[in-house]
């Protein structure tokens, strides 16, 4: 009887997670064995072949490729400007609520907004950067227009727009941080950076883990700014995973292969999770 | 008892009338250009409704032409209603494939309603007809036309009502039109080509203009190899690599606009829906002009056409056909003209008196209409994003450099052959 009554209360919230997560995903996982089906010509079974054609589309391997830089780019980037805000923000200075809020407000801005605003920004001759060169005579760039750059601007808004959502972690947890330690390292004599390397560092571990997973799931979820900055171009030079998913399915209309692509990256997601999880949580908590 | 009769005979009207009355269009319909559109659509639907009583006319604005397509295409799954719908009017071999819509002419059957599918420009009809038959309505039609700066025109030396009309004359213009400063960096382009989002549209006029069209009329064969047409990429590229007159590497869409607007390119290449917007903010006098050509002129077209859904009843059918003729007719497009910059889409609507009047005041509104005869379909075929796709990157990897404009274009064909073969 005890147990009808635990299974109750978790039933609405089993609902909800079975009916918009566990069935999807399986679901994802069953359509990419078949091949997308349409009125003239239905959808049969096809075993791998999915995902033979997976190994062989040039684009994937590119989109991927691009996903590793963007993520290798934004990611430690991203930890460490927030690490730097949040210790700053945290000392007592002048202002102090009003840096922070700058800080923080590009959090609030949607990703649309801000791709919106960047465009700008990287507009050659009329955009903010270009304007801002030519008073130091420098050259207009085709900046998104130029495949050697166009990545690298993507990873530079989006660690604007991160950092501060980061920062927000590593400030709770600083407060979190008892002030005796601090004291005590002074009285021994340590400097600020042996204090930060040998004590503030250590302690922030488990906040930095929170944060590297979500900011490793960030570089792969948020593709917002593609519709509105490069669509991933030029030739696919910015198109990452998840855009690349988006246009296959509601693009090429080939559904299949969109859920082929989906289970591929929810599989590295979940590995990346697990690692994340299970090594790094070994070694994170300060003894 | 006869007085029975009559009152169940007249109970058996009004049942029918309450049938009729009961016909309800959905239509869906996205929007791609600024303003307050669904105002304008409302407007027109409850007018259609207080003309033809009996018919309820229930628009729903549903995003940009991908949404609206998807969000129609799952309401028709999902057993919604939807009568018509408002579709870009490249979709219709998806549209086919998916088996979802039905042909005009198969409710289009008396001799006004035959009249009426042959009022509008051939060029607009091209990319709703399949097999000889007219499966998309134009609404909302675009076509690409150039845009050049009288004030530079001036500065340069140029006459300032003559716009390039030719390859040869564009080059040679552009390189007048550029601007550097002291230390030799650009202050103005002389021309400018968007390649981002719609690069395959605007490679369709250099193609056409060079003498090609890039695809069969059954939609299952592409030309992305053709002599001609690797020499229009090339002169795109050119622009940039060899004359310098345009930025290297892509051109932003979305911000092209404003580029011309704030002086930073003398001629741009865009689209007619922007011409409000551009009127509306350019701070210096500038003109309109057919694009220029090589071999011919050319343009492809663009847009919204209507599309009748198969899974409806002759009723609904019949009150469709009635709504679509309602919101084509002149005076409607020669309004909805106006307040969009779309193009007109018959000759009769360009015969009114208001569209005649802003024409007059306004003439670069007509310059869209007076280069239909040298228009093209927009590139369709069947799998059309993906065939769409390979050009659009085959073009942008020429642009930036990383390909040379036949390798890439080659690429492309032997990619679009594998995908199309099936459809032949």
């Amino acid at each position: 009887m005890r147990n009808v009554y635990g299974w109750l209360l978790l039933t609405p919230a089993a609902i909800l997670l079975i009916g918009f997560t566990h069935y999807p995903a399986v679901a994802t996982l069953y359509d990419s064995f078949f091949s997308t089906g349409t009125v003239v010509r239905p959808s049969r079974f096809v075993g791998l072949a999915n995902y033979a054609a997976l190994a062989d589309d040039p684009i994937f391997w590119q989109v991927l490729r691009n996903n590793l830089y963007f993520a290798a780019a934004t990611i430690p980037t991203s930890i460490a400007i927030a690490m730097l805000m949040a210790i700053w923000v945290n000392d007592r200075l002048p202002a102090r609520a009003l840096v922070r809020m700058s800080y923080f407000t590009p959090t609030i801005l949607p990703m649309v907004a801000v791709a919106n605003l960047w465009l700008f920004f990287y507009t050659p001759q009329i955009g903010l950067i270009d304007k801002f060169g030519a008073l130091f005579g420098a050259a207009s760039h085709n900046w998104l227009g130029d495949p050697s750059t166009v990545l690298a601007c993507l990873a530079v808004m989006t660690v604007w727009k991160e950092a501060g959502f980061f920062m927000i972690f590593y400030l709770a947890a600083l407060q979190s941080l008892p002030p005796e330690i601090e004291e005590a390292a002074k009285i021994e004599g340590a400097s600020r950076w042996y204090f930060f390397r040998r004590v503030t560092f250590p302690l922030l571990m488990p906040t930095t883990l929170f944060v590297l997973v979500n900011a490793t799931i960030n570089s792969f979820k948020l593709v917002d700014h593609l519709f509105i900055l490069t669509k991933g171009g030029p030739d696919n030079a910015s198109n990452l995973l998840l855009y690349y998913i988006y246009q296959v399915a509601f693009s090429f209309f080939e559904t299949s292969y969109a859920s082929t692509l989906t289970v591929v990256l929810l599989a590295m997601l979940a590995a990346m999770a697990i690692v994340q999880f299970l090594l790094i949580e070994k070694r994170v908590h300060y003894r | 008892m006869r007085k029975v009769l009559a009152a169940f005979a007249a109970a058996l009207i009004g049942f029918a009338q309450a049938a009729w009355a009961d016909t309800e269009i959905t239509f869906y319909y996205p929007i791609a250009v600024g303003g307050p559109l669904t105002k304008v659509i409302d407007g027109y639907a409850a007018e259609f409704e207080k003309a033809n009583p009996g018919v309820k006319v229930k628009p729903i604005y549903a995003g940009n032409y991908d949404d609206a397509r998807i969000k129609a295409l799952a309401a028709l799954k999902a057993g919604q209603p939807a009568q018509i719908s408002v579709l870009f009017s490249i979709d219709i071999y998806e549209l086919l494939e998916q088996d979802v819509i039905m042909a005009w002419d198969d409710v289009a059957t008396t001799a006004e309603d035959k009249a009426w599918l042959k009022s509008f420009y051939p060029a607009l009809m091209m990319n709703g007809t399949y097999k000889g038959k007219a499966y998309g309505i134009p609404f909302q039609r675009s076509t690409i036309v150039m845009y050049w700066n009288k004030d530079a025109f001036k500065e340069a030396g140029l006459d300032p009502e003559k716009a390039p009309a030719n390859w040869n004359e564009m080059t040679q213009m552009a390189g007048k039109l550029v601007k550097k400063d002291a230390s030799g960096n650009v202050q103005r382009w002389g021309v400018m080509v968007p390649s981002t989002g719609y690069a395959y549209w605007m490679f369709q006029a250099f193609a056409r203009q060079n003498g090609q069209d890039l695809m069969n009329r059954d939609g299952n064969k592409t030309n992305y190899d053709h002599p001609d047409v690797i020499a229009a990429l090339q002169y795109w590229r050119d622009l940039g690599a060899k004359h310098k007159v345009m930025p290297e590497g892509t051109v932003e869409w979305g911000t092209l606009r404003q580029a011309f607007t704030e002086g930073k390119t003398a001629i741009m290449w865009h689209t007619t829906g922007n011409l409000t917007a551009v009127k509306g903010t350019a701070k210096f006098p500038f003109g309109v002009a057919m694009l220029p050509a090589s071999k011919q002129r050319g343009s492809p077209t663009g847009g919204g056409n209507f599309y009748l859904f198969k899974k409806t009843t002759p009723e609904e059918r019949k009150a469709a056909l009635a709504f679509v003729k309602f919101m084509t007719a002149p005076e409607r497009a020669a309004d909805w003209s106006m307040a969009t910059g779309y193009v007109g889409i018959s000759p009769a609507s360009y015969d009114t008196p208001k569209l005649k009047a802003y024409a007059a005041e306004f003439p670069p509104a007509v310059v869209a209409r007076d280069q239909f005869q040298y228009a093209t379909p927009e590139l369709s075929t069947f799998q059309t994003g993906r065939v769409r796709k390979l050009l659009d990157d085959a073009i942008q990897a020429s642009l930036t450099g990383q390909k040379q404009p036949a390798d890439a274009l080659k690429g492309a064909q032997a990619e679009a052959e594998k995908l199309l073969k099936p459809y032949r």
